[in-house]
């Protein structure tokens, strides 16, 4: 039986997993309700800390890893959950996710080499 | 028996030698509060039907031979109280197995999968007896010992829409037996179990609904078996790709 290139696709979509069950929803705490609600002060989330961030080589990684890998997750969630309802035209449903994944990623890339 | 409260069992009838389609056959059966649908149904037979075919052995939810569909559902039937269930309960064989006579359904194709995956234990080198047991600690056995409490019932493979969708799929009870054997620190057959566990068939063709778990009588946990053997197979497909990997 031929040995299945899945763990490729599987890799990206168990980690943006994670990123997605652990991160992600401590970043919305921040970002949508503490500092908007002043728990924490606006001057955290500032333009120029928050590009100071960005600007940084181990900022720049974080926020890669936490916007490419739900990228990946969600693609293959949503490929996963077309199945799982029925529409059987697996391969141009699969591309067209993958695709808008690696474009994703590639823009996350280019935005952030650019700051 | 004290009062006189009945129930109507729809039983699913083929015979292919008379039937070209199967169809239901409806029986009045007592009911009786401590019945399970198999006592219903061995009522049945002995008191007003001895026709009808269905496989039991233990009564007791360990033989795993007494599978079918109660209300739509995949149930042990001597597992299955009529009190859980309305005054008319429906019973069709298995799904997903083509159908040998009314409740008896053919699992050849699980067998030759289950065969496939090699279920036992595969040593490095046969021990001679002198020198004693292959030892293990609790720790080690806690490690797989879920996974041992499977009791092939086929449960699973009636409830897993990708069984219905590609019977290629080696399907949840074969593949957490596999993981069962690869956990066991007296085994080293997991490279020849993952010719078929990681192949496209295999974990892969997986989609994690997770019916299998919900409906294991067991509590063997198939769909977890499966994710962690995802896991391991994704790591060994990078490793892979190391220089010096195989
Ligand atoms: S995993 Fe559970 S449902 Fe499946 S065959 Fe084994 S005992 Fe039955
Ligand atoms: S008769 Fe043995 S499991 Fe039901």
């Amino acid at each position: 039986m031929a040995k299945s290139h899945k763990p490729i696709i599987w890799g990206l979509f168990a980690g943006g997993g994670m990123v997605s069950a652990f991160v992600t929803p401590v970043m919305i705490l921040i970002t949508g309700l503490a500092v908007p609600f002043h728990l924490i002060s606006r001057e955290a989330m500032s333009y120029d800390r928050v590009h100071a961030f960005a600007s940084n080589p181990i900022g720049k990684l974080l926020l890669f890893v936490v916007i490419f890998l739900p990228a990946w997750h969600a693609a293959h969630r949503l490929r996963i959950t077309a199945h799982d309802f029925g529409l059987r035209q697996d391969i141009p449903i699969a591309v067209v996710l993958y695709v808008t994944a690696a474009v994703g990623t590639i823009m996350t890339i280019s935005a952030l080499l650019k700051m | 028996m004290s009062n006189d409260r009945t129930i109507t069992l729809e039983v699913m009838r083929y015979r292919p030698e008379t039937d070209a389609a199967p169809s239901f056959q409806s029986y009045v059966v007592p009911y009786v509060e401590e019945w399970v649908v198999l006592d219903a149904l061995n009522y049945v037979k002995d008191n007003l039907d001895t026709t009808v075919s269905y496989r039991w052995s233990c009564h007791m939810a360990v033989c795993g031979s007494c599978g079918m569909m109660i209300d739509g559902e995949p149930k042990l039937s001597c597992k299955a109280f009529l009190r859980d269930y309305g005054s008319k309960i429906r019973v069709e064989p298995l799904s997903h197995f083509p159908i040998e006579r009314d409740l008896v359904v053919v699992i050849d194709d699980f067998i030759e999968k289950f065969t496939r995956i090699r279920p036992y234990i595969i040593a490095q080198s046969e021990k001679p007896v002198s020198e004693g047991e292959y030892l293990q600690t609790p720790a080690q056995l806690h490690k797989y010992k879920q996974f041992t409490l499977c009791i092939n019932c086929l449960l699973c493979y009636a409830a897993c829409p990708q069984y219905a969708h590609n019977p290629e799929f080696v399907g949840p009870a074969a593949l957490s037996m596999a993981h069962r054997y690869n956990l066991d620190s007296r085994d080293s057959g997991r490279d020849l179990r993952q010719e078929v566990s990681a192949s496209h068939e295999g974990v892969w063709e997986c989609s994690f609904v997770g019916a299998c778990s919900d409906v294991c009588p067991k509590h063997v946990d198939p769909a977890a078996a499966i994710q962690q053997t995802k896991i391991a197979s994704t790591m060994d497909y990078y490793k892979a790709l190391l220089p010096g990997g195989k």
